[in-house]
């Protein structure tokens, strides 16, 4: 690693100045950020850690009856947390890497991150979720712009993201085993107004929604209502884990296996 | 350089560290407590594992400076007072959950973690918490049995030995 300092801000207000700082970047359970600083792909001059922040942290029911989770809530505490206001996200949380990950990790990190395997992604957009930043609230439908890319600004924090509450819903992820994150991923959920299917580890685009599925299942919410249909392979990722083709179909197997799971 | 101070075993420490100073490394380094092994340095193998604040984490994933104030456990603080094994070191003896030792400090604070949560956990349950727990020699079934014995339960039908 370069060398760097560290600051321990406790109120968001004097993350969101620090972070105005050139070379200053924001550090949340550090399970993605320290690696990767470790191989010197990033060189901070400061890292802001949003640890220490009261206002970010657990989670809350909204007016709305929505699901609020502070943006340095780890994996660990949503999948405790949620586990009766809302068990698909509780599910999805107690699935991520390994105990210690889930111990530090959080979500604020993950979104932020935008890993094109990474779970919480697909929770996000497959919930119709909001982040809520220091400056703004964005929808996740504008939030997720391709891998490793999302709406945030140089500095922006993700302080809250709020997740209405599906009649039903369920994460399948196929697991890679050494990394331990999904190969393919997808996350139904059904509203009063619809299905949302959103689909991780596939995309060199990063997560997205299977259009088609969710029309078929907002038709009729059965595995049997995909049955004819078939993923594209067209642009999904290609690697010594799985073709695009091979993806393709666990695209499909998986999105049966959640709306089975979630009926 | 900044000064940090943390409980670690019970007691009173402090050191000079840079930011970029990893918990693992001041435990090591700093204070050497050596029992806390570096297995991979990349977040995978969990032989660093550690408590801080209770809660399991890899020390090779978290910078020194992020402990400032805690409350640290080590492998050198889990044998009993007089310094005889506590039950879960003395399950890992008993049912050889270890062979060449270099994953066990990491195993055994997993397992005091997943004791703490789970007391009566399935051999499911401690297999999937020991997820992020590699192990390059014995093949897992003992480790398993061993933390399956220091929770108390019967451990006859459990795999080989
Ligand atoms: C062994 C292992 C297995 C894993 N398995 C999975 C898995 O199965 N599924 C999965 O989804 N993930 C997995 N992860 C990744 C893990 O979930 C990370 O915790 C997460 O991706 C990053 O969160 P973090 O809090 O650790 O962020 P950090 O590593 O601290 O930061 C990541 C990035 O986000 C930025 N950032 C952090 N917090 C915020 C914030 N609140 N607002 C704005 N920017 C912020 C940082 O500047 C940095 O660029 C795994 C990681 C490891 C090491
Ligand atoms: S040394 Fe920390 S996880 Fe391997
Ligand atoms: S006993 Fe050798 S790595 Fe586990």
């Amino acid at each position: 690693m370069y060398a760097f300092e560290i600051e321990r801000p406790s109120t968001i207000g004097d993350a969101a100045s620090a972070l105005g700082h050139d070379g200053a970047q924001a550090l949340g359970g550090g399970q993605t950020l320290i690696p990767t600083l470790k191989q010197r792909l990033a060189a901070p001059e400061k890292l802001i850690s949003l640890t220490a922040i009261p206002e970010m942290q657990g989670v809350c029911i909204g007016d709305a009856g929505e699901v609020c989770i502070g943006g340095a809530t780890t994996h660990a505490t949503v999948a405790r947390e949620t586990a009766k206001s809302y068990p698909a996200l509780s599910g999805l949380a107690s699935h991520i890497g390994d105990p210690a990950v889930r111990n530090r990790g959080t979500i604020g990190g993950s979104l932020a991150n935008n890993d094109p395997s990474a779970c919480y992604p697909a929770a996000a957009l497959g919930s119709g979720a909001t982040i809520v930043t220091n400056t703004r609230k964005i929808a996740a439908d504008d939030y997720f712009q391709g891998m490793f890319t999302t709406a945030l600004e140089p500095g922006e924090i993700i302080t809250e993201v709020r997740f209405p509450v599906p009649q039903k819903a369920n994460y399948q992820k196929f697991v890679q085993p050494a990394s331990r994150f999904a190969l393919v991923g997808v996350f139904v959920a059904k509203y009063a107004d619809g299905v949302r299917v959103a689909v991780t580890g596939a995309s060199e685009d990063g997560v997205f929604r299977w259009d088609a599925a969710e029309a078929a299942l907002s038709r009729d919410f059965s595995a049997a209502a995909i049955e004819g249909l078939t993923a594209s392979a067209t642009n999904l990722i290609s690697d010594l884990h799985g073709t695009p083709a091979y993806r393709a179909h666990l695209i499909k197997v998986l999105t049966k296996r959640a709306v089975m799971a979630a009926a | 350089m900044t000064q940090v101070s943390m409980t670690v075993n019970g007691k009173a420490v402090s050191g000079d560290v840079e930011g970029r100073t990893l918990l693992v490394d001041f435990l090591r380094g700093g204070l050497h407590l050596t029992g806390t092994h570096v297995g991979c340095d990349t977040s995978q193998c969990g032989a660093c594992v550690v408590h801080v604040n209770g809660i399991a984490v890899k020390s090779c994933t978290m910078f020194a400076s992020e402990a400032a104030g805690a409350e640290v456990r080590t492998i050198e603080g889990m044998a009993n007072k007089d310094g005889s094994l506590s039950v879960i070191q003395a399950a890992f003896q008993e049912h050889h959950g270890l062979q060449c030792g270099f994953c066990t400090p990491g195993m055994v604070m997993s397992a005091a973690a997943l004791l703490k949560e789970n007391p009566k956990p399935t051999e499911h349950e401690v297999r999937a918490y020991l997820e992020g727990n590699i192990c390059r020699c014995t093949g897992y079934h003992n480790i398993v049995k061993a933390i399956m014995a220091a929770s108390g339960q019967d451990v006859a039908a459990i795999a080989a030995e």
